[in-house]
């Protein structure tokens, strides 16, 4: 098993970087996406029910049945891999930064009102700094899931780690399904540990 | 809750639950009644894809009989005075074990028992035993210990306030493990196909293999559209456990 793992050091870790990379990509985009659909949905209360009702509804969708949707929309490779993991990893950042952002005391909204801040300065200085812990941890939830998911993502040509495990599985290599196995159970870990010390470093 | 609303959250589950099992089956007689050309024609037919669900069905519903079986008695051992300094030490390695994704477990079962069903169920099984397991200790061990008190202050036995005080506190909260546990197998068992356990999966891997859209689609809205499903009924039954 280790002599095997040494042996195939390359191309392990050439495919433990192509699903890093893939993830980080797709939490990027999400990040960026989640943050802004639950900053939008939490002036706009009606949507906000709607919005996270379909999230609800994307997550429970199998991530092999929403890849192999998106295979007659997008073809096949690394477009619809990262497609698929921002969906699905949409849920938790949103419903976190809506709850995060309602949740703030509202005296203390009221207060910066009363201060003359503007709206976009009460959501800058205000809201998300106080919403930050709760933010980071939908975005922690959503990174291991993701890195889970990614390995699935190989089925639609995305390669990484679940490739590995594909090729073992079809050539019936235990070692080759274990090490790929292991190796997202190790990011996976890597990922949420280095999420949760910036999470730390950057709480109020 | 008064009356009104909850019959009126009746209505809209009972409307949901109808609307996504008419498009599964508008979805079916689609792709059987006009199939994009004769390889899909030849391939895809009303007995197998009620075949196709029924053995997803049957992995299903056998995984999570035995996860529910199995974890809830653990579940509850473990928060017994004798075991529960354990406790928290099995949430954490439970919580480790939630990390590892579905592939790689169900992956990992071929290397022991060959391919099959047998090897899809074992693996959903212990896949879906994390989620109950976890929502049963937290259930039982976030009852208001003062409530407990309160029991045994009445002279009731140990027994009687883990069936009459403890289980029917944290059912809701078990319920929700179940809802948690069912959703994820039923998109699991899709996984299954890939080592020989048959089910939705195969209409995915042979759509993909003979690149017909129709068969790719129909596998993959089935299980999609049983996952939400499965997702509202058992939210209606949280629901109503609730005290």
């Amino acid at each position: 098993m280790l002599e095997f793992a040494i042996s195939r050091w390359q191309t392990i870790l050439k495919m433990t970087i192509d699903h890093f990379t893939i993830v980080v990509i797709a939490m990027i985009i999400s990040i960026i996406a989640g943050v802004a659909v639950g900053v939008l949905i939490t002036y706009k209360k009606s949507w906000a029910n709607v919005i996270l009702n379909v999230a609800n509804i994307l997550m429970t969708i199998p991530s092999l049945a929403l890849f192999s949707i998106l295979i007659p929309i997008m073809g096949i490779g690394r477009a619809p891999a990262i497609a698929g993991l921002v969906l699905y990893t949409q849920l938790p950042i949103v419903r976190n930064v809506y709850t995060g952002i309602v949740n703030i005391d509202p005296s203390i909204i009221e207060a910066a009102n009363g201060m003359g801040l503007s709206k976009a300065k009460i959501m800058y200085k205000i809201k998300l700094p106080l919403a930050f812990p709760v933010i980071m941890a939908g975005i922690r939830t959503a990174a291991v899931m993701g890195i889970g998911i990614g390995a699935i993502a190989a089925y639609i040509g995305a390669g990484g780690l679940g490739e590995y495990i594909f090729q073992g599985i079809n050539r019936g290599n235990d070692r080759m399904i274990l090490i790929g196995a292991i190796m997202v159970s190790v990011i996976t870990i890597i990922i949420d540990r280095g999420l949760g010390m910036v999470q730390r470093r950057f709480e109020i | 809750m008064t009356k009104a609303q909850t019959s009126s959250l009746r209505l809209r589950d009972v409307l949901s639950i109808l609307f996504i099992i008419s498009i599964g089956v508008a979805f079916s007689i689609y792709v059987v009644q006009y199939p994009q050309d004769r390889i899909v024609e030849r391939f895809i037919s009303y007995s197998k894809i009620i075949n196709a669900i029924l053995q997803h069905l049957y992995i299903v519903a056998i995984s999570s009989a035995l996860a529910l079986l199995t974890s809830v008695p653990l579940g509850i051992i473990l928060t017994r005075p004798r075991f529960k300094k354990y406790s928290t030490k099995v949430l954490t390695v439970v919580n480790i074990g939630q990390t590892i994704p579905s592939l790689a477990i169900v992956a990992l079962f071929v290397g022991f028992l060959g391919i099959g069903s047998k090897t899809a169920i074992l693996a959903l099984w212990i896949y879906s035993l994390l989620p109950i397991l976890n929502n049963t200790l937290v259930g039982i061990l976030s009852v208001e210990p003062s409530v407990i008190e309160a029991a045994r202050g009445m002279g009731m036995p140990t027994k009687r306030i883990l069936y009459k005080i403890e289980l029917p506190l944290a059912l809701p909260i078990i319920i929700a493990g179940i809802r948690t546990a069912v959703t994820i197998n039923i998109g699991t068992a899709i996984l299954a196909a890939f080592v020989g356990g048959g089910g939705l999966g195969d209409l995915i891997i042979s759509g993909n293999n003979v690149s017909r859209w129709q068969i790719l689609m129909l596998g993959a809205t089935l299980p999609a559209l049983m996952a939400i499903l499965a997702d509202i009924v058992f939210g209606v039954v949280e629901r109503r456990t609730i005290i």
